[in-house]
């Protein structure tokens, strides 16, 4: 047995025999020609067919791997109708009268280097999308057909891969694929993540391999090759553990999340930035019930612009498509802390400044954020919730905030939607007086962590109080029922998005007390659905 | 000539696919538009020379339109910007 050491870019498990996928080597031959514009002709004629692959290979991606996935065939096509591609051809062709396969190739290898000289990543790695194009043309030239793959399910291991060739594999017989290069910025390891495939990057291939039993752990990015019989076993309980689960879940895709006594629960999804979008679609979350705004803030250098928040909070609306996305406003200080708002030290600071108080300390941030989620509410279902609040007189002070905010929009002519506003319920105060906020407001969602850790006077930060902290504890229990009736006597809704939402150990008990929403991480999504799909007993 | 500058605040920078939208948009423009960044310069109508120039987000682009239409299009051109990058 041998063991080689990869990245892994997407975490599942392959066991099955290497397919070493050799590209066709297209031997391109400078042939001299006699007639330029019969070559240019050739050259044109294999440049539309191209075009018509990459077409078809849009439309395949689109539904397999959805729109985003699939944009890579399209930026294809752009560049193949680019000037500058096209005048380096046609001149190689007409100046060293020489043959369209070699004009082509030279072309490709020219553009490739220079994007594997740029500096950034993400233009160096356009350095693969050059062969890829180029590849393409020269394959319609030669005739040449596709590089065979086993006719069995198989782990494909190859130099490189390019998107094209990604989605070309048949997928029921491509169990996973391990190359030599390649970066997990590369569009195939969008693809590979896209489309579940275990994956490993950055191994050094031998030929050798072919035929061998191998097994991906895309967990840990090893690679093993003829592996011993007790390692096999290993990998196939995780293997099966890991197929059963998914087979499970699968069946939970598209289905209502209600309970057997008929009770609808909001089943909503987490995230920390953008690019969490894609799990939350392909995990069928209902909506978004937290979206942390604060990576705006952290992964900037000053305070971000009206404009780059109205961007990034309307493509989540946008991409949501009418579901909810419940937007949380600026959740900055304790354990965030962002050097230009130049917050004072502080030396307790999970009870300093921080969220909506820095939010009403500094109207200006404050409207700015406000802004740009009204503006971006006139292409969605936003909705807005407030963190840490402590006291009615907050939620006064941010309707005016909101009021002066939406008469500026008025002024302006801005449009904007009739949002619905809540608070999270993560200070004890709030969960007392939560009958008088929840006069004031759409709806309540609880935010476990911070509950725990105040009610319980334990700081989550520190591992020697490991032993006092108990995530269950009945305080924090019973306080959200507390919350779920005082919501539910004031006609609102009520709903957890700290941890403790996604614990299944207590999914039954939250519906019986009553919970009218859980948002949790993406993966969650699913078990929790079956759960309480499943769920017979009473609810409030 | 009209001109205006604009900062990338797309994560990824005048990527490929943004990119590959300008060169459309700019091709049926009818005027020359040039964009400017860094110490250098590509035609709004190449999508590799566009791309070779290698902006990221938070560099600062100028655009500068010549033509009959230029006001037109320089304000097109903004929108954009301002929608796609």
């Amino acid at each position: 047995m041998e063991v080689f050491k990869g990245k892994a870019i997407f975490s599942g498990i392959a066991i099955g025999p290497v397919s070493f996928y050799a590209k066709d080597q297209m031997q391109v031959k400078r042939q001299r020609i006699e007639d330029a514009d019969a070559e240019i002709n050739r050259y044109e004629a294999a440049k539309a067919t191209a075009m018509e692959q990459l077409g078809e290979l849009y439309e395949k991606a689109v539904k397999e791997v959805g729109e985003s996935g699939a944009q890579i065939f399209e930026v294809h096509q752009m560049m193949l109708e680019d000037d500058d591609y096209n005048e380096s051809v046609y001149s190689i062709i007409k100046t060293q009268m020489v043959n369209a396969e070699y004009a082509v190739a030279t072309t490709g290898d020219n553009f490739s280097e220079m994007f594997a000289a740029m500096e950034d990543e993400y233009f160096r790695a356009r350095a693969a999308d050059m062969k890829d194009i180029s590849e393409r043309i020269l394959s319609v030239l030669t005739g040449g057909g596709q590089a065979k793959i086993s006719d069995e399910p198989s782990i494909i291991v190859a130099d490189d891969l390019a998107p094209s060739e990604t989605v070309q594999f048949d997928k029921s017989k491509l169990l996973g694929f391990v190359t030599r290069h390649g970066s997990s910025n590369s569009h195939t390891a969008i693809l590979a993540r896209t489309m579940n495939i275990p994956a490993l990057i950055q191994i050094d291939i031998q030929e050798s391999w072919n035929g061998k039993m191998a097994i991906i752990d895309g967990f840990t990015g090893d690679f093993y090759i003829d592996p011993t019989d007790a390692v096999m076993e290993v990998y196939q309980a995780k293997k099966t553990e890991q197929e059963e689960r998914r087979k499970l879940l699968a069946t939970q895709k598209g289905k209502p999340t209600v309970t057997k006594s008929g009770k609808a629960v909001k089943l909503f999804a987490n995230i920390g930035s953008v690019s969490d979008l894609a799990s939350v679609l392909e995990n069928d979350a209902g909506g978004i019930g937290l979206f942390r705004s604060e990576f705006l803030y952290l992964q900037s250098d000053t305070y971000p612009t009206e404009e780059e928040q109205f961007k990034a909070y309307k493509m989540v609306a946008e991409t949501m498509a009418g579901k909810k996305v419940i937007i949380r406003t600026l959740d900055i200080g304790a354990d965030k802390q962002v050097d230009y708002f130049n917050l004072d030290k502080e030396e307790n600071p999970a009870m300093g400044l921080r969220a909506l108080r820095i939010c009403l300390t500094r109207p200006e941030i404050f409207k700015t954020q406000l802004r740009a989620l009204l503006r971006a509410s006139a292409y969605g279902n936003i909705a807005i919730m407030y963190p840490m609040v402590t006291s009615v007189e907050e939620v006064h002070r941010i309707k005016e905030i909101v009021a002066e905010v939406k008469a500026e929009l008025d002024a302006a002519s801005i449009k904007y939607a009739d949002v619905e506003q809540g608070v999270m319920i993560e200070t004890p105060a709030a969960v007392i007086i939560s009958d008088l906020l929840a006069k004031e407001v759409d709806f309540f969602s609880i935010g476990t962590n911070d509950l725990t850790q105040y009610t319980l006077a334990i700081d989550r930060q520190n591992p020697n109080l490991d032993e006092f902290y108990n995530e269950k504890h009945e305080a924090v229990l019973r306080m959200i029922e507390m919350v779920v009736d005082n919501a539910h006597k004031e006609g609102i809704w009520a709903g957890i998005c700290g941890e403790l939402g996604a614990n299944m150990s207590l999914t039954e008990r939250f519906m019986a007390m009553g919970v009218d929403e859980l948002s949790v991480s993406p993966t969650f999504i699913l078990p929790i659905r079956q759960i309480i799909r499943d769920y017979d007993g009473p609810t409030k | 000539m009209k001109q205006f500058n604009y900062v990338i605040t797309d994560e990824v920078g005048l990527h490929a696919r943004p990119a590959g939208l300008l060169v459309k948009q700019a091709k049926g423009a009818g005027a020359k538009i040039t964009l400017s960044c860094n110490g250098k310069s590509a035609d709004a109508t190449k999508l590799m020379a566009i791309m070779s120039m290698g902006v990221k987000k938070g560099m600062e682009v100028q655009v500068s339109v010549e033509g009959d239409n230029e006001d037109a299009v320089a304000a097109e051109m903004e929108e954009f910007f301002k929608a796609n990058l």
